[in-house]
C-alpha cells in the first residue's frame, strides 16, 4: 500500500469513526440519527444562505488551521492561536474605532495590525522556547488566559467606558460585502475568504518554494541535524511561531472586521482556536489538507445550529463528533496497525 | 483580623479544586505522561458531581455532596483510561490526546445535559456543601477563628489527601517506581517494572483526583453545570502543578496561592487596600507566574525527563 494513500486514509476513517460514534451516542440516547445527520446537512448546505454562513465559518477556521499546522510543520505545538486570536480580533477592531482614514488605508491597516499583535502574542512563547528552552505548549496555554483576560481589561477601561463591548468600527475598516451577502441572500459572508485563501497560498509558497520554509521544515524534522547544517535553529523556532500568530491574528480579523464589527467582553474562550488544532490535525498541516478540514468543520459547525430545530438534537453532538475526530487522528497509530493487519491478510492469500 | 478570616476562608474554599486537580497532574506527569486534558475531567467531575446530586439527593440527604464526589472520582477515571489507551498504548501525541479530552469532557456534558434536563444548564443543587465549624479545632483561640471557622470540610481533605500523595510517591515502592518510570522508563524496564501498567495507573489517578476536583468546584462554588462552570481551573492545575515543581506539596502550595488570587478577584472589591488594583492583575497572576517560574526566574523548575515521550519496548 502506498504512503500517500495511507497518508489520506487515516484522516477519511478517523472522520468516519467520529461520525460513527456519534451515531451511536444519538442511538443510545434515543435521537433520531437519520434526521440529525439530514438536518445537519441542510442546515450547512440546504439553502444559499446556509451556503454563504457556512463560508463564513469556514474562514476562521482556515486560518487558525494554518496557524496551527504551521507551527507543526516546524515541529511546535501551537495550542495559543486562541489567544493570539483574541489579542489580533481585539487589535483590529481597534484600529476600526480609533481611525478615521480611506478604506484603501484603513482596511489593511486594521488587517495588518490583528496580523502584528497576533505575532506578537506568539513571539512571547517562541521567544522563550528558543531562549529558555520553555515548552510552547504550557506557555501558550497560560498566554491564552492572559490574552482573555487583557482582552476584557481593555474593552472595559480603554475602548469602551465600562461597556460590555467596544463600538463598532467605522465602515472604512470593514470586511463586509454587500456584493457577497446579496449572493447568499443576505448571509454575513465577508471579503474575509478571499485573505483566507491568499494565506493559504503564502503558507504553500514559504514552505515549498523558499529556502525559509526548508529550513523551517529541516527544524521540524530534526533540529539537531539542522544546527549542524549551520541553520540558526533558534531563529527558525521563532521566526516559525510569529508566522503562526499572524496567520491566528488574522483569524481575528475575521471575526472583528467581518462577521461582528466589534469586541466583546468574553465569558470564555470562542472555540476557534481550538478547534484549528482539529482542523490543521486532520488536514494533515498541509495548506490544501487544511482547506479540506476546515470546510468540513464549518460545516459541522454551522449545520449543527439546524439539529435542535429540525431535529431536537443538541448541537453540542457535533462537538463531541470534532473531538473524536481529533482523538482518532491523535491515536493514528491504531489505524495504521489496523490497516497493516489488513493489508498484511491480503498478501497472504 | 476580621479581613484576615475572610481571605483564609475564601482561599481555601477556591484552592481545594485545584489542590485535587493538581494533584492528580503531578502522578501523571510523574509518571511521564502530559496531561493536559485535566481541565476536561474536571468538567466531566464537575457534571457527574451536580447531576449525581440532583438525581440522589433525597435518597442520601446530607451525605450527597460526598457520595457525588465519588461518582465524580469514578466518571474522571474512566474518562481518563481514554487518554491512557491513545497516548500509552496507541503511542497518540500526549498532548494533541489531552485536547481531545477537554473538547470531549465538555461536549459529551453538555449534549447530555441538554438530553436529561431538555436546557443548557441545570438547576442548582440543595445539598451543596456547607461552611462549617470545625469542631473542637474551631475553639482554640485566633487560629481556630481564622483557620477552622465558616470553613468547608472538603478543603481540609484535599489538603490531607495532599501530604498523601507526597507519601505514596515519596516514601512508597509504588513511588519509587512512578517516578522511576517517568524518569527512565527503559531502565525501569530493564528492572522488571511494568512500564505501562504504572503509567495506566498514574493516568486513571489523574483522572480520579481530576474528577474530584471539578465535582468540589461545582458543589461549593457554582452549584450547578452549564457551560461556564469550569473554565480555566483545570489549566490553573496544571498551572500549580509546574510552579509547584511536580512536588505534591509544591502543587499544593502553588493552588492555594492560586486559590488566593482567584478568591481575590472576588472579594477584593470589598478589602480597602486592594479597591484601585484592576481586578485584572488579580486574573492573570496564576499564569504569568506560571511563565516566569517555567523560564526559570522563580527557581529552576524540572520536568520528569521521559514527559510527554510514550515508551516503545526494544527501542533505544
Amino acid at each position: 500500500m502506498s504512503n500517500r494513500f495511507k497518508n489520506l486514509i487515516v484522516p477519511v476513517l478517523a472522520v468516519v469513526l467520529g461520525m460513527l460514534v456519534g451515531t451511536i451516542i444519538m442511538l443510545v440516547t434515543g435521537y433520531d440519527a437519520g434526521a440529525a445527520f439530514s438536518a445537519l446537512f441542510e442546515g450547512a448546505f440546504g439553502d444559499i444562505y446556509y451556503t454563504g454562513e457556512t463560508i463564513r465559518q469556514v474562514t476562521p477556521y482556515i486560518l487558525a488551521g494554518l496557524a496551527v499546522g504551521f507551527a507543526f510543520k516546524t515541529g511546535l505545538f501551537n495550542i495559543g492561536v486562541e489567544g493570539q486570536l483574541i489579542v489580533g480580533w481585539l487589535a483590529s477592531v481597534w484600529v476600526g474605532v480609533a481611525f478615521d482614514l480611506p478604506k484603501i488605508i484603513h482596511l489593511p491597516l486594521a488587517v495588518l495590525a490583528a496580523a502584528a499583535a497576533g505575532a506578537l502574542w506568539a513571539f512571547i512563547p517562541g521567544f522563550l522556547k528558543a531562549r529558555f528552552r520553555v515548552h510552547e505548549v504550557i506557555v501558550t496555554i497560560m498566554l491564552n488566559y492572559v490574552a482573555l483576560h487583557l482582552s476584557n481589561y481593555l474593552i472595559r477601561t480603554v475602548l469602551s467606558e465600562k461597556s460590555d463591548r467596544t463600538p463598532n468600527i467605522h465602515d472604512t475598516a470593514s470586511l463586509k460585502s454587500p456584493f457577497l451577502e446579496g449572493l447568499t441572500d443576505y448571509s454575513r459572508l465577508h471579503w474575509g475568504i478571499v485573505i483566507a485563501l491568499i494565506c493559504v497560498f503564502i503558507m504553500w509558497f514559504i514552505l515549498q518554494k523558499t529556502t525559509l520554509g526548508y529550513e523551517l521544515k529541516a527544524v521540524g524534522f530534526n533540529q539537531h541535524a539542522s544546527e549542524y547544517a549551520g541553520m540558526n535553529v533558534r531563529k527558525n523556532i521563532i521566526l516559525s511561531m510569529v508566522i503562526s500568530g499572524a496567520f491566528a491574528g488574522l483569524a481575528g480579523a475575521m471575526e472583528g472586521l467581518g462577521t461582528f464589527g466589534y469586541a466583546p467582553v468574553r465569558g470564555g474562550f470562542t472555540g476557534v482556536g481550538f478547534d484549528g488544532i482539529a482542523v490543521a490535525l486532520l488536514g494533515g498541516s498541509a495548506p490544501i489538507g487544511i482547506v479540506l478540514a476546515a470546510l468540513l468543520f464549518g460545516s459541522l459547525k454551522v449545520g449543527a445550529l439546524n439539529m435542535p430545530l429540525e431535529a431536537g438534537v443538541p448541537n453540542e453532538l457535533v462537538d463531541i463528533i470534532i473531538a473524536l475526530i481529533v482523538f482518532f487522528v491523535g491515536a493514528s497509530y491504531m489505524i495504521r496497525i489496523f490497516i497493516e493487519r489488513l493489508s498484511k491478510k491480503k498478501g497472504v492469500k | 483580623m476580621n479581613l484576615l478570616v475572610i481571605i483564609v476562608s475564601s482561599t481555601m474554599l477556591w484552592a481545594a479544586p485545584l489542590i485535587f486537580t493538581a494533584l492528580g497532574g503531578t502522578f501523571s506527569e510523574r509518571s511521564g505522561v502530559v496531561n493536559i486534558g485535566l481541565e476536561g475531567l474536571m468538567v466531566i467531575g464537575a457534571f457527574t458531581a451536580i447531576v449525581f446530586n440532583l438525581t440522589f439527593a433525597d435518597t442520601f440527604g446530607d451525605l450527597t455532596p460526598w457520595i457525588s464526589l465519588l461518582a465524580a472520582m469514578v466518571v474522571g477515571a474512566l474518562l481518563s483510561v481514554l487518554h491512557a489507551v491513545a497516548s500509552i498504548t496507541f503511542r497518540a501525541d500526549q498532548v494533541v490526546s489531552g485536547v481531545a479530552i477537554n473538547l470531549l469532557a465538555l461536549g459529551l456534558s453538555l449534549f447530555l445535559v441538554k438530553f436529561i434536563y431538555g436546557k443548557g444548564q441545570t438547576d442548582a443543587i440543595q445539598k451543596s456543601f456547607h461552611k462549617v465549624d470545625i469542631p473542637f479545632l474551631s475553639d482554640i483561640p485566633v487560629i481556630g477563628d481564622i483557620f477552622f471557622s465558616n470553613t468547608y470540610y472538603t478543603s481540609f481533605v484535599a489538603i490531607i489527601v495532599a501530604f498523601i500523595v507526597w507519601y505514596v510517591i515519596f516514601k512508597t515502592p509504588f513511588g519509587l517506581r512512578l517516578r522511576a518510570v517517568g524518569e527512565h522508563p527503559m531502565a525501569a524496564d530493564t528492572m522488571g517494572i511494568n512500564v505501562t501498567k504504572i503509567r495506566y495507573i498514574a493516568v486513571i489517578l489523574s483522572g480520579a483526583l481530576g474528577g474530584i476536583g471539578g465535582g468540589v468546584y461545582a458543589q461549593s462554588i457554582t452549584s450547578d453545570f452549564s457551560h461556564a462552570t469550569i473554565s480555566g481551573q483545570g489549566f490553573m492545575a496544571l498551572a500549580a502543578m509546574i510552579f509547584g515543581k511536580w512536588h505534591p506539596l509544591g502543587a499544593m502550595g502553588a493552588a492555594l496561592f492560586f486559590g488566593f488570587a482567584q478568591s481575590l478577584s472576588i472579594i477584593g472589591s470589598s478589602l480597602p487596600f486592594l479597591e484601585n488594583i484592576p481586578n485584572f492583575y488579580l486574573l492573570i497572576a496564576p499564569y504569568v507566574l506560571t511563565i516566569l517560574a517555567l523560564t526559570g526566574f522563580i527557581g529552576r523548575a524540572d520536568a520528569p525527563k521521559a514527559l510527554g515521550t510514550p515508551y516503545i519496548k526494544g527501542n533505544r
